[in-house]
This record gives structure tokens, sequence and C-alpha cells, in this order.
């Protein structure tokens, strides 16, 4: 039997980046491809597809995930966050995307949306996080340009200037459209 | 040149041009780029690591609902390709390796192409194989090519590639040595491991014209390489553009066109549609070419009083099934051979090597990390059986400014002895020396490589064109890529300066071969060193022209006018100003008016190596020295990095910002090379074909990298800049090694430098016993 007879197709419901979707998806489609092929939101990569590289994290309900390993389907209901939806709200960088900017965190930048989203969660959890928190939370997120060392910088010097800079949707349980 | 005044953005640690896009998510990689009718390619691989090709059945592929196309190598013109034109898109005959292309599918998604690829059938008769290259230049050993690209017999393994270079009487100089040391080293297979795996989109207009959107890092060699491709499909004369998008990582893995780009225009010019082709983690892993792998054998003298007297380096590259252009890395791993330090007798040779292995190409530093970690190995051990200090022992032999080196390199600044003294002193050397700790250790290694470009191919050029509108903003086209490093910025940040505009007034247009004029590629750390003098050349050239264009309206001498912060001036009294867009609106609203463009071809005054592979390769040379501390725990073997010291001269930063990342990243990709990564093959198959197995390191593993730049201002260069792309991985490996060796007295000849080998290397130490 080919490919196109045995597709069955599910209706997902769920809250990307503050705005509600419905989308069709089979039951083995991973979050990843659903927000890059049916949403059109290219910026988490698939670096792996594997769960090893964290190019593709996302928040959902605030937590960060790999989502090239999560099913879609279990996406239901919840809000996802994918670097698209991390600018303030008049199309400027984040504090901490500009900080990735200002301290030469990005290189050929294909690490970079995960690493960012990793490092949001991280700061919603651990405002003022010690390097080595840091490292941890960045631990899931291969970069072979940088060596680490400016997204460290980054992340700590967001981390110290951040004091109550409310991110959109990435706080869990924030009011549901 | 460097005007007397002070810069005013070149210096400057100004971000990146891109780093805004990438980090909103918003730049497209080839993995974004979608057209409309796009086809998905995918490719069969061989299961079979030498075998014949009996039989091919493709026929419930080409069944399947969804397939558009199925190709194998009876349906192709037979069009050779590669460096060597050893291989094939999909092979005919045999394969020589497990990655072997032997079917490719294009389907309305890549599921559906999967599936095809799976229907396909193969049935091969197996050959007797061979994967150690000493083993494959014996004689009866299996050929891996019976003929060679021009269909004579070929009798052996070895490729028709002499690399042969003799400087002095090296036989004399061994007899005139006081202390020899002779070793063996290995370096393996490393794989770039690009966060973007590779891909590309392959289109045809009606015409039969190409369009390749592509990552490469030689677009107009690729152009070249696929026009000939062309013209075996019948396509002869028509037009290649390569459209370049963001790339995810370069690091040498896209110096060459590959196998699957070729694939991916037989299948669009086969379906007329628009095909992508993009490799999953998995196939980057199996079927793109890692480092080469060498063997080297070396030995090397010094008189009495420690002064080199020879050396003399035997090696050999594993090629693997084909070849790439990492063939040709001898001629920069000479760099080292001849040059590091002062050596008045030289010789190296280096045969490649065909096996049944996964063929391998250059990957950052084009062989120079592979040779420096046995020169600077040998040079701690000749060290130690001279009794001397070894940061004395380099410095006593250390490069000087002005030298001419046995290859006929003529060296211009070099800051070699001010980088290992900086790295001495920041390790805390001398104090190390009186009291060492114990499983403490130090080590340092040194550096030379091409610095403002090298003639590797005929042409070293870059082009470059300027442009500037009505309101003042300048526009350059150049030939560069951008893998991530920061070439826009470092272009913007050039171009501002010597017009006279700000940075952010400038636009880099990139990455279309048919707007951007010419540029060899973006490899041996020369991006910013050509680009900016290119930039350089063509901004004077635009200034001139703007200046007299001013000089009339303005009712002065244009010989007495600047240009500076967007508006132009009169030298004598600089009250007396215009603004940029003023003059130039006045140029183009105007009868019989004038557009301001210029443009420049910067091809550096390097050396082609003679027929003895002497010659100035490069008109720069940098320098470098890394230092580290190091703890080994002698119970477990594991390696911690206490300190790292990387010195470098670069000539001038350019932008302190992006070349410290230079330095960092390639501080960890050297470090990874040291002391991780390896891609395993056992007879010719990959065992570790995904990031748990393949340990490339981790934010956990993040150095404390402290840099030193040194900047001797080299009049070759942009405003006195030398390249510094890849210089950091270069002597990571041989620095990590000797301070393992200063540590527990273990010398570790074959990277990775695993916890393994330093037990067994702790337990022979011991005499065996534990
Ligand atoms: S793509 Fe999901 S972890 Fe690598
Ligand atoms: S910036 Fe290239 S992988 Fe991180």
């Amino acid at each position: 039997m080919g490919y196109l007879e045995k597709i069955v197709k599910h209706v997902l419901e769920f809250t990307v980046n503050g705005e509600p979707v419905t989308v069709l998806v089979q039951p083995h489609e991973m979050l990843l491809a659903v927000l890059r092929d049916h949403l059109g939101l290219t910026g988490a990569k698939e670096g792996c597809g594997l769960g090893e590289c964290g190019a593709c994290t996302v928040l959902v309900d605030g937590v960060s995930v790999n989502s090239c390993l999560f099913p879609a389907l279990e996406a239901e209901g919840a809000l996802v966050t994918t670097i698209e939806g991390l600018m303030v709200d008049d199309g400027r960088l984040s504090p901490l995307q500009q900080a990735f900017v200002d301290h030469g965190a990005v290189q050929c930048g294909f690490c970079t949306p995960g690493m960012v989203m990793s490092a949001e969660a991280l700061l919603a959890e651990t405002p003022h996080p010690t390097e080595k928190q840091v490292r941890a939370g960045l631990a899931g997120n291969l970069c072979r340009c940088t060596g680490y060392n400016q997204i460290i910088e980054a992340v700590l010097a967001a981390g110290e200037s951040s004091d109550s800079n409310p991110k959109p949707g990435n706080e869990p349980g924030k009011e549901r459209p | 040149m460097t005007r007397d005044r002070e810069l005013r953005y070149v210096g400057r640690p100004i971000p990146k041009m891109d780093a805004a896009q990438k980090v909103a998510g918003r730049a497209q990689y080839i993995q974004d780029l979608k057209k409309p009718g796009m086809l998905h390619g995918a490719i069969k691989y061989s299961d079979q690591v030498h075998a014949r090709i009996l039989s091919i059945d493709a026929s419930r592929a080409r069944k399947l609902p969804g397939v558009k196309a199925v190709l194998t190598g009876d349906d192709i013109p037979l069009i050779p390709i590669g460096f060597m034109k050893d291989n094939l898109a999909l092979k005919k005959g045999k394969v020589r390796q497990y990655r072997d292309e032997v079917a490719a599918v294009a389907a309305i998604n890549s599921e559906i192409a999967r599936e095809a690829v799976d229907l396909i059938q193969v049935e091969y008769e197996p050959l007797p194989a061979v994967f150690d290259p000493e083993e494959a230049l014996l004689p009866g050993a299996p050929l891996i090519h019976e003929t060679d690209a021009k269909g004579g017999p070929n009798k052996s393994n070895r490729l028709k590639l002499p690399w042969n270079l003799v400087c002095g009487d090296v036989d004399a100089g061994r007899a005139a040595s006081t202390h020899v040391v002779e070793d063996r080293f290995s370096t393996t297979w490393v794989a770039h491991c690009c966060l973007g795996a590779s891909g590309c989109l392959a289109e045809f207009d009606l015409s039969g014209n190409l369009t390749m959107h592509s990552i490469t890092q030689i677009p107009y060699l690729a152009q070249n390489d696929f026009g000939a491709f062309l013209a075996g499909l019948g396509l002869e004369g028509k037009n290649v553009r390569i459209l370049s998008t963001t790339i995810g990582g370069g690091f040498g893995s896209k110096l060459d066109t590959h196998v699957y780009e070729f694939i991916a225009i037989l299948l669009a010019h086969k379906t007329n549609k628009p095909v992508r082709m993009i490799f999953s983690r998995e196939e980057e892993f199996l079927a793109q070419a890692p480092r080469q792998p060498t063997r080297i054998r070396i030995a090397q003298g010094c008189d009495q009083y420690g002064r080199l007297t020879f050396r003399d380096v035997d090696m050999i590259l594993d090629n693997g099934a084909y070849t790439s252009w990492g063939a040709t890395t001898p001629s920069v791993m000479m760099v080292p051979i001849s040059s590091l330090y002062r050596v008045p007798n030289v010789r190296y040779k280096a045969t490649c090597v065909y096996t049944n292995n996964l063929y391998s190409q250059a990957m950052r530093g084009y062989g120079n990390p592979q040779a420096t970690f046995a020169i600077e190995s040998i040079t701690d051990q000749l060290a130690e059986a001279a009794g001397i200090d070894p940061l004395e022992f380099r410095l006593l032999n250390v490069n000087q400014p002005g030298e001419i080196t046995p290859q006929r390199f003529r060296v211009t600044t070099c800051g070699l002895r001010e980088c290992i003294e900086g790295v001495a002193d920041k390790l805390g050397w001398a104090e190390h020396r009186k009291n060492p700790k114990k499983a403490r250790g130090f080590g340092l290694g040194s550096l030379i490589h091409v610095g403002g470009g090298a003639r590797v191919y005929k042409s070293d050029g870059h082009g470059m064109i300027m442009r500037v509108d009505d309101f003042g903003k300048v526009t350059v086209i150049t030939g560069g890529v951008e893998i991530g490093q920061g070439l826009e910025t470092i272009i913007a940040q050039v171009t501002a300066e010597c017009v006279g505009v700000l940075p952010e007034d400038i636009t880099v247009v990139k990455g279309d071969t048919s707007i951007c004029p010419w540029d060899v590629g973006t490899h041996a750390s020369r991006a910013a060193f050509v680009s900016g003098n290119a930039a350089l050349a063509a901004g004077a050239k635009l200034k001139r022209k703007i200046l007299e264009l001013a000089g009339p309206m303005m009712r002065v001498d244009p010989k007495d006018l600047d240009l500076r912060d967007r508006m132009v001036f009169s030298t004598y009294d600089p009250e007396e100003a215009m603004p940029l867009d003023k003059v130039l609106r006045k140029a183009h609203f105007t009868a019989q008016g004038t557009v301001l463009t210029a443009e420049h071809f910067y091809d550096p005054p390097n050396e082609m190596l003679d027929k003895e592979f002497k010659g100035n390769l490069s008109c720069s040379y940098a320098y470098g020295a890394t230092g580290v501390e190091v703890e080994v725990d002698e119970e477990t073997g594991q390696v911690e990095i206490l300190k790292y010291i990387a010195a470098h001269d670069v000539g001038r930063a350019l932008n302190p910002l992006l070349l410290k990342g230079q330095v960092y990243g390639a501080a960890l990709m050297g470090t990874g090379m040291a002391l991780t990564e390896q891609l395993v093959l056992k007879d010719g198959k990959v065992q570790n074909d995904n990031f748990l197995d393949y340990k490339i390191l981790t934010a956990l593993d993040a150095l404390p990298v402290e840099p030193i730049l040194v900047e001797p201002v080299d009049e070759a260069g942009p405003y006195g800049a030398k390249g510094v792309g890849e210089p950091g991985c270069v002597p990571v490996a041989p620095a990590i090694a000797n301070a393992i060796y200063d540590a527990v007295g273990v010398r570790i000849r074959d990277l990775p430098i695993t916890p393994e080998k330093i037990l067994a290397g702790l337990k022979k130490k011991r005499g065996g016993t534990l």
C-alpha cells in the first residue's frame, strides 16, 4: 500500500504565539513539523530530528521542549511559544534576543532560535542565573560555531538586566484567548 | 592604506549585521526554502562497501504514488565529477564505499521519497576491500579504481598527486644534530557537524538554465562544476546561477561540489520541477566527507644549543574512495612543516591513498591542525631530549619579522614571540616550573597559517562593486560568502571607514552569481582579508568620484575635499561643506547626469607554489600560540582544562567582538578534535551517526578562553588585518597533548586523546601494573 492511501488526520487546536490555530495533523507528526510545514513558522530549526541538538526548542506551556520529538497532538490546548513570538509587541527584539546580538552570540545562527528559547525558559525559572546554571540550562543545545562563550555571556547579561520583563506567551496559565 | 587619522568604525566591536534576523528566527536557511511545485529528493546509498552492481530493480519505487522520478546510473550519461574526476553522481559498475549513491528519487514529499528509496532493490557481488591506507599501498591490495580519469590503468591505490618538498639538506642537518627525536602520530576522521545539515534546491527554467539554491562556500567554482555537468547532460552553454541561502555552518565542508547536488540537478532536469534535497543528521554523518585522517612519521633535530637543524615528515592521507579538494591540503600542511620556527632543512612527503573508507575532505585549517599536532608534539619531545624548557626552546627558534623561510615564504610581520610570551605569562609558566602541582600540566602549541589568502587555485581573487544611491546609501556587491563569520559586517565597517559614511548606510549584497562579481571562495581564512582590501580599493575609487562631482558644485578643487560622516567638506575650511545626499541628487537630477559606481577585483600578490612546491603562498602569515593548563584524573583518565590562553597575531582586529567569536569557536572545535571527536569507522562503516555517539562539546565544556590579540599591523592587510578564521583550531591538540605529558608523563600520539588512551599510557608507565 502506498503512502497516499494510509493518511489519517486529526484536528489539532492550540495557541501559538498568542494566536489560536487549528491544523489537521497525522498521529505521528511532531510539533516541529506542524510549526514549520503547516504554520510556516520556520524559526525553529531541525538540527537532528532526534532530540539531541536543541535547535528545535520551543516552549509548550512555558516549558522548553525539543519539538522534533514532541508529538503534535500532545500540544492540544497548549500555549506554544516559538522564536517568532519572542519579540516585544512593537517588533523590537526582546532583551534576551538583543543580548545575543550585542554579545556576539550569533554566528551561523542555526542553533540560535533554539538556544534563545532554552535561555528564555531558564530565565523564566531562574531570573538571575549563575554561570553554572546557564551552562546547565543550555547543555542540551549544541552550537558548532561559537564555543558557547559569548552565548553564556549574553544570557548572563540578560539575566542581570532582567527585572520585570514579562515576555509574551511564555508564562504558564496566561489567559487563553 | 591606513590613514593617520583615527579610525571610526574599523576596530570597533560592532555586532554582526545579520544577527538580528537570525535571533528573530527570520533568516532563511536551505531547510526553510520552498518553491511552488517543488519535489523532494532522496538518495539510495550502497549497503556494500566494495562490490560490483549486478542489477538495480526500481520498478516498485517507480510505481509508488507520488513518485515523480527514479534514476539510477543506467539512466544518465556518464559524467565524471569531483576534483580528480573519479566520481559519478550515480554509480555505475561498482560501489567503493558504504555511502555510494546508487539511485535517487524525486517525490511529492520527503516521506514518499524515502519510502521509494527503500523499495529499490540492488543486487551486488562483493569484492575484497581495503580499509587501512598502508595496506592499500601494498602490492596485491584490492584496487579501488581500476582506471584513472583518463581511462588509463591504475596500478596502485596511490593517488597520482605527489607532494614532495625538499629544502636544504635534511641528511646533513640530521648528521649535524646533537639531539634527534623521531616519532609517529595519527589523526582521525572528524566530522564538520554544521548544525544546519547539507541541502540544495535545483530548478531549471524553460530554456534549460539552472538556478541552484545553495549553501556552498565556493559559488563560482560550483558554477563551473555544475556548468560542466550540464554540458554532459546535453545542456552545453546554459547559464548556471547560484543563489546562496543563509548557511548553517561551513568549516570547509562546502569547499567542494557534492554528489547530492549533482543528483538534485539530475532530478530537477528529469522532472522539470524544482527539486530540494535535504540531508537528515544521519545522512550528514554518513554521506558528508569528514576531515582527512593522517598518519605521520616525523623526525626533528637540534644542535647543542637547541637550535633546530632539520625536520623530516612523511605522511599518509586516507583519501577514502574518491578525491575531494581535500587532497590538496598537503599544500597548506607545508606551511607549518617548512616554516613553523626557523628550521633550515626540511623534507616533506605526502601520499594520498584510496581506500574503501568514506571519502574525506578539508576542514577548518586545511590540514594544518593535523600537521601541527605532529610538529608541536615532537617539538616538546625534542626540547626534553635537549634538556631545555619547552617555552625557552620555542623562543630560541621563534620566527622573526622579515625572514624568508626555507619554502621561500616572505614573512612580513610576525608576532609569534609576543604570542608565546603572552601565553606563558598569563599561564604562569615560570611559577609552574618552580612549583609544579601534582597531576597538573602546562602545554604550549604555536601556529603559522596563511593570513592573506593562499594561492591554492590559480586565482586568489575577489570581485566587488560599490554603488551609491540618492540618499548616500552605499550598496556593496561582493562575491564573498557569509558563513557566520561576519563577512558582511567587516565589509560594512571597512567601506564606511574608507568612503566616509556610517556602517548603517551600507547594504551588502551577496550570494547571487548573476549579480555579484567573481570570488574564488570562502576558505583559507581569506574572506575578511580579500574583501577588506577590495572594499578599500573600490571605496577609494568611489570616494574620488564623489569628490570630483562635488568639486564644481562647491567650487572647491576636489583635491581639497574630503568626505566624512556623510558630509563632503573642504579640508581647508571644514565649514565649507555639503551633505553627501545633496551632492548625489544633484548628480542624478541633471540633464546628462551621472550615477556613481566603482568596482575592484582584488587578487593578493600571493604566489602559486612552483614545481618544487616553493613560493610565497600568502602575502601575509598569521601566527599564534595556545597555552593550556590541564588536570588529569589518574583514576579515570579524564582531562580537565583549567586555563586556556589563545594568543593570535591578527595584524589588526577589524572587529574584536567577531574576532573573539572566531577564537572561541575555533578553540572549542580544536578541543573537540583533541579530546572527543572521532567518526568511528568499522570496515568502512560509520558506527556513530548521531550526536549522542559522536560527541561535539556542549555548553558544559565551554572553555575558559582568554584571548590575547597581538596587532603588528601588516601592510598587506586591510587596515593591517590578517585572516583569523581557522588559526584558532590549529595548535589546540598539541597544546593539550603536551600539557597531559607535563602532568602525568604520558605522551598521546593518536587523536583523539581519550581517557582510555591516557589510562593505558599510565599503566604502561607504571610497568604494566595498575
Ligand atoms: S532537531 Fe530537535 S533536538 Fe535536534
Ligand atoms: S551559531 Fe552556528 S551553530 Fe551556533
